[in-house]
């Protein structure tokens, strides 16, 4: 297990943040344990729940594919970047007002997604927002409150 | 008892307020357990057996000692060698010798993924690395993994020690660990005189919970002998029995704090890391965290039993059921104790039949210990007896609906395991689904290549209470917090708040609520059995009124009145003999330093059912005849949910029972192999369903209030997933003409059932 720590120099959340890691560590990983965001969520750990999604050069991501070394000199979002001084993104507002989560372990995944989605569509219909969500897995609310908080975040931004 | 159930003049309740943990959970703020960080904190990885059934020789774990970064090692000896032992956690109890054998085997390993050993190191992959050094000697034996391979003559025998209870035999050298038999009435003659008889048997597949959040605790041990948990949990006292119990000390040594919690659905009730984190604690004098793969999480954790239920019905001319029986067999997993006496209470709990018979059977098998998932029991008993309902009523020529109104359980009927329904929704449920739009709609026309068919099917749930605690404490600007120790998976911090404050005449945003850990909260049990917004809401109803009796006597110290002479109406406090004198909550509030300080109150309950709720279900469907793939066009779910407290989280638990049924009746299962082990161990096999599979679920939620709860409550997060298998087989003999005994109802059966392809 003796390896030499790689040093990564990269953007979170608009602000530079620089760390060791091992080479084997995982995006995920290094956010939670080495960072301090434990905003993603592991949930499988082989990329099909999309708890752990972030955004990666304005591409979504499963950050438990990604090895922590690759992101040096990338710009990385998560959760933690959406809320502003000004309150929460518009997305965050509309997954409350419409109960688009229950247990909420999937909904860093799932807001980080939808927003990579509102970034690039801003208008996206019912069918298109069900085909972009359907990496991530939530097991509580059945999907309807998360496609209409979709909806109405597309609405209001 | 201030009685409310009579009014519908509410202010709170029935209203949706942003849920008081919703900013911390959207922002990645709320600590779910696998995020809690504490100084020193190590790591854990556990080694588990490549085999399904095996005798256990040795474990070497020298290689894994010398590792760098290790810090302990442990095996199942390094945990307490205990007696049988049993304890109830209310929803399901325990045998603690068994749940310590299943957390770290000694003696056998009895299902792929059962624990041997576990090591502690500096991160998780050097963990990972030194358990792989960890070397295991098995003899492997030839393991069964469904109800017929387990009980045929000569089939291996799982546990040597156990002794069977059948029907009060004591039964050696087997898999079965208990019958249970319930009878009423003739049974035999009533069949005899029935105008028709269908009996059919039906097979389902071991299915998991599938939460998002993989299990995970941290724990540590420290000098004084006591141990400290950090987890996530559907109940922090049940997890404080379980782990005290395994690690043989009293519960006050152990203390758990219940962090935020990714779903559960039953599956979070048993522990499985708490006591090997707290041993690897106590070695190596670091905090020690653990958090399962998902891989294990299928493996190792406890899913729902898949079985064999046979159910035979007969009518009278009329179509009046006279005469039920039926044979339940559900695969308990590696150590006995599948849901069989729930699915017991339910199968036939929708109709009232004077004769009936119901044997259940808790079986062994080699595959993780089954734990509760939603309703635990019932899904798979309404699969088959609403299956046989449907066909009776084709048989009649009747109307599916009509012919369960005509046959509707009502307060008064017997359940068939003995239990007297008091108020009860189900004719409500049934009206409502005949009088729903999507019952009275056509059929429409299918996507191309398609045949459509619709299905309908009930269900039930016996909705538990239990014990709870809510403790308040008035702030001086009049907010109110509140101390519970109920796990919230979805939304009860809200529903339990918002009862205080109808009672308080204060907005719920004016209470702050915190899950507390075991040394906080009073006691509660286990967040499972729909019981949380009833049983732990009533609590809060009480400690609403305790609060309003302690506030009184500040009004009289305040306005120097007798305390009787004071009446609280609207949120407002007044002298009943001068109308002047009156305070808000808020004004009161201000002046509690002046009059004595805190104002605090307490409310406590242990609680009877909720009195059981039902749900009717109708499906609409595509399926392509040629492919076998189906897509569910069209849902609603009619439910009986007594009082509606939080209408958005009301509606969204039932949205998301009715997916995890639809999952489960189209194809979720553990894929056996012939070795034993599950082939599909990861999210991209074990297919639950996406946003793109399904549709909008329409909720029909129908108000039978319990008049066993000031406002009503019945419970609402378990029936939603007993209809839908059964719905779904209903659906594709609409369109398909042929009737499924099998679930899931996979793309391949169908092409099997059609008879396009062999078995």
């Amino acid at each position: 297990m003796a390896t030499d720590k790689i040093h990564v120099k990269t953007t979170i959340n608009g602000r530079p943040e620089e760390f060791l890691t091992d080479p084997y560590v995982s995006l995920l990983d290094a956010l939670r344990e080495i960072v301090g965001l434990t905003g993603s969520k592991e949930g499988c750990l082989d990329g099909n729940c999309g708890a752990c999604t972030v955004n990666v050069n304005g591409r979504i991501v499963d950050s438990c594919l990604v090895l922590a070394a690759e992101v040096d000199g990338q710009k990385v979002e998560t959760v933690e970047g959406m809320a502003s001084a000004d309150g929460l993104h518009p997305l965050q507002q509309a997954f409350l007002e419409e109960a688009a989560l229950q247990c909420g372990i999937c909904t860093p995944g799932f807001l980080v997604a939808s927003k990579g989605l509102l970034d690039n569509e801003p208008n996206p219909s019912e069918g298109r927002i069900r085909h972009w969500l359907a990496g991530n897995l939530c097991r509580c609310t059945g999907y309807e409150n998360i496609i209409k908080a979709v909806k109405k975040a597309a609405e209001n931004s | 008892m201030v009685n409310v159930s009579d009014s519908k003049n509410y202010k709170v309740i029935g209203t949706n307020p942003i849920r008081h943990d919703g900013y911390d959970k959207v922002t990645g703020r709320a600590v779910y357990g696998a995020d809690i960080k504490l100084p020193g904190l190590i790591w854990a990885s556990i080694v588990r057996s490549p085999h399904a059934h095996a005798v256990l020789k040795s474990v070497d774990t020298s290689a894994a000692e010398k590792v760098d970064g290790v810090f302990a090692v442990m095996t199942g000896k390094d945990l307490p060698h205990l007696a049988d032992s049993w304890i109830d956690h209310g929803e399901g109890t325990e045998n603690v010798a068994w749940s310590s054998e299943n957390i770290m085997a000694t003696k056998k390993v009895l299902y792929k993924g059962h624990a041997v050993a576990a090591v502690a190191a500096k991160d998780r992959y050097v963990a990972d690395y030194a358990a792989s050094k960890i070397k295991v000697e098995y003899e492997e034996l030839e393991s069964v993994t469904n109800v017929e391979d387990a009980t045929k003559e000569g089939a291996p025998i799982l546990l040597e020690d156990l002794v069977g209870d059948h029907i009060g035999k004591k039964v050696e050298k087997t898999n079965i660990a208990s019958v249970t038999r319930h009878e009423f009435g003739d049974p035999d003659k009533a069949f005899q005189d029935a105008e028709h008889v269908v009996e059919r048997t039906f097979t389902l597949q071991m299915v998991h919970q599938g939460y998002i959040e993989p299990h995970n605790a941290t724990a540590t041990w420290d000098e004084e002998g006591r141990v400290k948990v950090w987890t996530s949990t559907q109940g922090a006292f049940p997890v404080r029995t379980s782990t005290a119990a395994i690690l043989d000390m009293d519960v006050s040594k152990v203390k758990v704090t219940p962090l935020e919690i990714g779903g559960g659905f039953g599956g979070k009730i048993p522990i499985y890391l708490e006591p090997v984190c707290a041993t690897l604690s106590k070695k190596s004098g670091r905090p020690v965290k653990a958090v399962m793969e998902r891989s294990n999480v299928f493996q190792a954790s406890g899913p729902a039993p898949g079985g064999t239920i046979t159910v035979k019905m007969g009518t009278d001319k009329n179509g009046k059921l006279i005469a039920a029986d039926t044979s339940i067999k559900l695969e308990a997993g590696g150590f006995p104790g599948a849901a069989v006496g729930a699915a017991v209470q339910c199968i036939f709990a929708p109709y009232e039949i004077a004769n009936t018979r119901i044997d259940g059977y808790d079986i062994v098998v080699n595959k993780p210990k089954s734990a509760a998932y939603r309703a635990p029991g019932s899904p798979q008993a309404a699969f088959a007896t609403e299956t046989v309902v449907n066909e009776l009523a084709d048989l009649h020529g009747m109307d599916p609906v009509d012919f369960r109104l005509l046959n509707a359980s009502k307060e008064g009927t017997r359940r068939a395991d003995g239990v007297v329904f008091p108020v009860i929704g189900n004719e409500e449920v049934l009206d409502a689904a005949k009088a729903s739009d999507h019952w009275k709609s056509e059929l429409g026309t299918p996507m191309k290549g398609r045949i459509r068919g619709r299905g309908v099917a009930s269900g039930y749930w016996f909705n538990v209470g239990l014990k709870s605690t809510v403790n308040l404490t008035v702030n001086t600007d009049g907010v109110v917090a509140l101390v519970e120790g109920s796990t919230d998976i979805g939304g009860t911090r809200t529903s339990i708040s918002m009862q205080a404050a109808e009672i308080l005449g204060i907005p719920a945003t004016d209470f702050r609520p915190t899950v507390g850990d075991t040394e906080t909260a009073g006691y509660a049990d286990v967040t499972g059995g729909s019981r949380t917004t009833y049983a732990t809401g009533f609590a809060a109803v009480k400690a609403a009124e305790n609060l309003i009796e302690v506030l009184k006597e500040r009004c009289s110290i305040i306005w120097s009145l007798d305390k009787q002479d004071i009446d609280f109406e609207n949120g407002t406090f007044f002298a009943t003999k001068d109308p002047e004198l009156k305070f808000t909550f808020k004004q009161l509030a201000a002046n509690l330093d002046s009059t004595g300080g805190p104002a605090a109150s307490s409310g406590s309950v242990d609680l009877e059912s909720a009195g059981g709720a039902f749900g009717t279900h109708i499906v609409d469907l595509d399926v392509d005849p040629d492919t076998g793939k189906t897509d569910i066009v069209r849902y609603t779910a009619v439910q009986d949910v007594g009082t509606v407290i939080y209408p958005a989280y009301c509606r969204g638990n039932i949205q998301g029972g009715v997916v995890q049924g639809i999952g489960w009746g189209l194809n979720e299962e553990y894929f056996m192999k012939d070795d034993g082990s599950q082939a599909n161990t990861s999210y991209l096999d074990y297919r639950m369903p996406t946003a793109l599979d399904m549709p909008n679920i329409d909720v029909i939620m129908v108000e039978k209030p319990n008049p066993g709860h000031p406002f009503g409550v019945r419970g609402v997060g378990e029936v939603p997933i007993c209809p839908p298998i059964a719905a779904i087989g209903d659906a594709l003999h609409d369109a398909l003409g042929k009737r499924f005994y099998d679930a899931p109802m996979k793309p391949g059966r169908i092409l099997n059932v059609l008879g396009k392809i062999s078995d």
